[in-house]
C-alpha cells in the first residue's frame, strides 16, 4: 500500500505540473488582450448601437497555440481596421475569441460559450479536427461559419461552412502537379505524420496523383505525434531509396529538425513543403541556412511587395512584434470576406443568427475577393475556395516567390 | 479496513441511497432549468461530458479504490469503447431506424469490446503490482491510440474493406462508399445519439452495478486482496479471479463512457489530448480527489473538475493557471493530514454546539 501511495502521489503531482505547463508560452498574448479590450471599448462608444458579433475559436494554449494565436491576432487587425474605417454598412464589429486547446470537446465548449456571449457569425475554428465537431453544431444552429485554416474536407460537409484555405487533397494534388510541371524530380520520398489529419490527408492525395503525373514514390515513411524528434530512420530510407525530392507535408517545427538531421548525414535532396512549412525561418534553434533552396506551396508570403500584404505585415509587426505566418493572413482575409459577404447580402446586426446565416451562405458563392492569401478567390456551394496556389523558395535567408 | 457488522452495513446502504438521490436530484433540477430556459449553452453542452467523465471515474475507482491497483490505461479503454461504438452506429445507421436502439447496440458493442480488451490486458498485467502495473497500463493506452491511428476500414457495395497502415492496399474508391475508420482522421460524422438523460441513466446503472459488486461476497474478496494480498490468499481467495473480475468490470464501464463520449461529438480521433495518458491521469485525479473507494466523491469531483476550466473562461489566459491552483488547493484541503484534523475539529465543534443547543432547549 505504501509503495502504491507513493506511485500514486508521483503521478498526481506530475498531472498538476502538466496542467500548469499547458498554460505556458503565452506572454505575447497579453498584448493582444489589451489591444482587443481597447478596441472593444472603442466599438461601444463609436458604434451606432448595433454591432456584428463575430466569434473566433482556436487553440490559444497547448501545443498548437502558435496557430490559434496567430489567427486571432490576424483577425483582430482586420477587425480594428474595419472598425476604424467605419464598420460594415455603418455597423461596428465586436470580435470575441475563445480557446479550444485543439480539442474537439473543448472546441464545442468554446462555441457554446461564444453563443452565450451573443455570437452571430463564427470565424473558425483554426484547426481541422475541432472544426469537424463544431461544424455540426453551427449547422444545427444555422450559423454562418468561415474557417480560416481548417483544411480537411470533412469540415465543409455541411452547407453553412466555408474555407479560406485550400483543402488537404487540393494541396496534395497541387504539389504533385507543381513538382511534375516544373520537372523538379521524378523519384520522390515522402515523410509524413500518420497521426495528423492534415499531414496524412495531403499525403493520401499526393500518392494518388503521383503516378498520373509521372512521379515515382520510392519511399513513404511515417512518424507520429509521439515520435517527432528524430527523423534519421525516415531520412536514411529516403536516401537509400534514391529519392531526389523529399515531400514534407507537415508543420515547420518538425521540418526544422528534418532539415538539420539531413544536413548532419550529408543528404541533400530537394525539400518540398506545403503551407504548414510557412514560418520555418522563425523556427527556434534552427540555422536558417539549412532551409536554403526549400520549396513550399503556400498561399501567403510575408515578404510579398503588394500594397495589401505590406500594410498587413506592418500592422502585425507593430502590434505583436513578429512576422505574421500564414494562419494570421488566412484569418485576416476571413474577416474581410465576411465583411464583403455581409455588404453583398445587406444583412443587419439585429437579424437572427439563422437569418444572417442563410443570407450569407447563399451570398458568399456570388462574391469574388482579392486578399493577401490569393486573388480572385471564389466559392462554390460545397464550401471549397478556388484560388491559385503560390510556390515559394527560400533564397538568401528569405521567402521569395519562385516565378 | 471496513468492519462488516450490521451497523456499518446499514451505513453503506444509507450512503448508497444518498448517492442515487443526489444524481437523480441533479437530473431533475437540470431538467427543470433546461425546460424553463435558464441554462446557458455552455452548461448545456457540458452536461454530457460531465456524465462521460463521471462514468469513467466510477470505473477507475473500482480499479484504484477497491482493487487497489493503479491503472493509467483507462483512456485506452475509453478509446476502445468510443471507436467500437462509433463504428457500430455508423455501420448500422442505414439499417436501424430507432436512435435509442442504435445507441444501445453501439453501447453493447463498446462495452463488450472494452471488457474483452480489459480481460486480455489483465491476464498478463495483473501479475504485476504497483508501479509496474501502472507503467504497463500506461503503455497499453498508448498502443491502443497508435493502432487506431493506422486502422483503415471502409464500406461500399462490395462489402467492408480493411487495412493496416496502408489504405492503398484496400482497393477502395471513396466515390461510391464511405469511410468508417480513416486512419488518423478517425471516425467522422458520427450520429449524435447521446443525451443528458441517457448519460444519467448510464451513471445510475454503473453506480448500481459497482455498489452491488463491492458489497457482495466478490467485492469483499476484492477489498481483502487490496488490504493484504497474502492474507487474502491464505484464507483461500482466488486472487487472479477476483482481480480479473474487478479489472474487467472497470474497463467495461470506461468503455461505456467512451461510447457516450463518441456519440456526443461528431468526430472522434485518437490524439494525445483525448485518449492519451493525459486523459488517464485526469481521470485518476478525479478519483483521487473524490476519494479512493468513494463513488459519490468520484462523481462530484468529475463534475466539478469538468466544469471548472469552462466556468473560468472569463479569466482568459489565466484560467489554466487558476485551475491548477484550485486543483492543488482542493487536494490539500481534502487529503492533507493537518487539513483533515482541522476539519474534524470544526465538525466536532459544530456537533458540540448543536448538542449544547439541544440541551438548552
Amino acid at each position: 500500500m505504501k509503495k502504491f501511495n507513493k506511485a500514486l502521489s508521483a503521478v498526481v503531482a506530475s498531472a498538476m505540473v502538466l496542467s500548469m505547463a499547458a498554460c505556458g508560452g503565452n506572454a505575447a498574448d497579453s498584448n493582444s488582450q489589451a489591444a482587443s479590450s481597447a478596441a472593444g471599448s472603442n466599438t461601444e462608444q463609436s458604434g451606432t448601437g448595433a454591432a456584428f458579433v463575430i466569434g473566433g475559436i482556436g487553440p490559444l494554449t497547448g501545443g498548437a497555440a502558435i496557430y490559434g494565436t496567430a489567427a486571432m491576432n490576424g483577425a483582430q487587425i482586420a477587425v480594428d481596421e474595419i472598425n476604424a474605417a467605419g464598420g460594415i454598412n455603418g455597423a461596428q464589429i465586436k470580435f470575441l475569441k475563445e480557446d479550444d486547446q485543439h480539442d474537439p470537446e473543448k472546441s464545442i465548449n468554446a462555441y457554446n460559450s461564444l453563443k452565450d456571449q451573443g455570437m452571430q457569425i463564427l470565424m473558425g475554428t483554426v484547426t481541422s479536427t475541432p472544426c469537424v465537431a463544431v461544424a455540426d453544431k453551427t449547422a444545427a444552429d444555422g450559423m454562418f461559419e468561415l474557417t480560416p485554416s481548417a483544411s480537411s474536407t470533412d469540415v465543409i460537409v455541411n452547407d453553412n461552412v466555408f474555407q479560406v484555405c485550400f483543402t488537404d487533397p487540393n494541396q496534395g494534388a497541387k504539389s504533385a502537379e507543381y513538382i511534375s510541371d516544373k520537372k523538379l524530380a521524378t523519384k520522390i520520398g515522402i515523410i509524413y505524420d500518420s497521426s495528423d489529419v492534415y499531414s496524412s490527408g495531403i499525403k493520401d492525395t499526393f500518392v494518388k496523383m503521383a503516378p498520373e503525373k509521372g512521379l515515382e514514390i520510392v519511399a513513404e515513411e511515417a512518424f507520429t505525434a509521439d515520435s517527432k524528434t528524430d527523423f534519421s530512420t525516415q531520412l536514411q530510407k529516403c536516401q537509400s531509396a534514391g529519392a531526389e525530392l523529399v515531400f514534407m507535408p507537415f508543420y515547420y517545427t518538425e521540418a526544422s529538425i528534418v532539415l538539420t538531421q539531413a544536413n548532419g548525414m550529408g543528404y541533400a535532396p530537394i525539400f518540398f513543403g506545403v503551407d504548414g512549412m510557412d514560418g520555418i525561418l522563425g523556427a527556434e534553434n534552427f540555422d536558417t541556412k539549412l532551409a536554403e533552396g526549400l520549396y513550399m506551396l503556400t498561399p501567403f508570403a510575408a515578404d510579398a511587395t503588394d500594397e495589401a500584404t505590406v500594410k498587413f505585415v506592418d500592422a502585425y509587426q507593430k502590434s505583436y512584434g513578429e512576422t505574421p505566418i500564414q494562419f494570421a493572413a488566412d484569418a485576416y482575409d476571413a474577416i474581410y470576406i465576411i465583411k464583403a459577404a455581409i455588404e453583398q447580402a445587406n444583412v443587419t446586426p439585429d437579424q437572427s443568427v439563422k437569418e444572417i446565416g442563410d443570407a450569407l451562405k447563399s451570398t458568399i458563392t456570388t462574391i469574388k475577393y482579392d486578399g493577401i492569401t490569393g486573388s480572385n478567390m471564389t466559392w462554390d456551394a460545397s464550401g471549397e475556395v478556388s484560388k491559385a496556389p503560390m510556390a515559394i523558395i527560400i533564397k538568401d535567408g528569405a521567402y521569395a516567390s519562385v516565378e | 479496513m471496513r468492519k462488516l457488522n450490521l451497523k456499518t452495513m446499514k451505513k453503506t446502504t444509507r450512503e448508497e441511497l444518498i448517492t442515487f438521490a443526489m444524481v437523480i436530484l441533479v437530473y431533475i433540477v437540470m431538467q427543470i432549468l433546461l425546460k424553463t430556459g435558464h441554462v446557458s449553452s455552455l452548461l448545456e453542452g457540458l452536461l454530457v461530458p460531465m456524465c462521460v467523465y463521471s462514468l469513467v471515474a466510477i470505473g477507475l475507482n473500482l480499479c484504484v479504490g477497491y482493487l487497489g491497483e493503479l491503472s493509467l490505461g483507462h483512456a485506452g479503454f475509453m478509446c476502445v469503447g468510443a471507436f467500437t461504438g462509433a463504428f457500430v452506429s455508423k455501420l448500422l445507421r442505414d439499417s436501424v431506424q430507432s436512435d435509442l436502439l442504435l445507441f444501445l447496440l453501439a453501447l453493447a458493442a463498446g462495452i463488450i469490446m472494452a471488457s474483452v480488451f480489459g480481460f486480455l490486458i489483465a491476464v498478463p498485467v495483473l501479475r504485476l503490482k504497483g508501479d509496474y502495473l501502472a507503467i504497463v497500463t500506461l503503455a497499453f493506452g498508448e498502443i491502443i491510440k497508435n493502432i487506431v491511428n493506422v486502422l483503415y476500414v471502409a464500406k461500399d457495395d462490395g462489402g467492408i474493406h480493411f487495412a493496416f497502415s496502408d489504405p492503398k492496399k484496400m482497393n477502395f474508391d471513396d466515390s461510391n462508399g464511405i469511410w468508417l475508420i480513416n486512419g488518423a482522421k478517425g471516425i467522422n460524422r458520427i450520429p449524435n445519439l447521446s443525451g443528458f438523460t441517457i448519460g444519467i441513466v448510464m451513471i445510475l446503472v454503473a453506480l448500481f452495478l459497482v455498489y452491488n459488486l463491492v458489497n457482495s461476497r466478490s467485492g469483499r474478496a476484492i477489498m481483502a486482496i487490496r488490504d493484504n494480498n497474502i492474507a487474502a490468499e491464505s484464507v483461500g481467495i482466488n486472487i487472479t479471479k477476483y482481480k480479473l473480475m474487478a479489472f474487467t468490470v472497470s474497463a467495461a464501464i470506461a468503455g461505456a463512457g467512451g461510447v457516450l463520449y463518441a456519440h456526443n461529438l461528431s468526430t472522434v480521433t485518437a490524439t494525445p489530448t483525448n485518449f492519451g495518458y493525459n486523459m488517464s491521469i485526469m481521470i485518476l485525479v478525479f478519483v483521487v480527489l473524490g476519494g479512493m473507494g468513494s463513488l459519490r466523491g468520484s462523481v462530484i469531483s468529475a463534475v466539478l473538475l469538468t466544469l471548472l476550466p469552462e466556468v473560468l473562461r472569463g479569466l482568459k489566459d489565466y484560467r489554466m493557471l487558476i485551475y491548477s491552483i484550485v486543483l492543488i488547493a482542493m487536494m490539500l484541503f481534502n487529503w492533507a493530514p493537518k487539513s483533515i484534523e482541522w476539519r474534524k475539529r470544526i465538525a466536532g465543534k459544530l456537533q458540540k454546539t448543536k448538542e449544547i443547543k439541544k440541551e438548552e432547549a
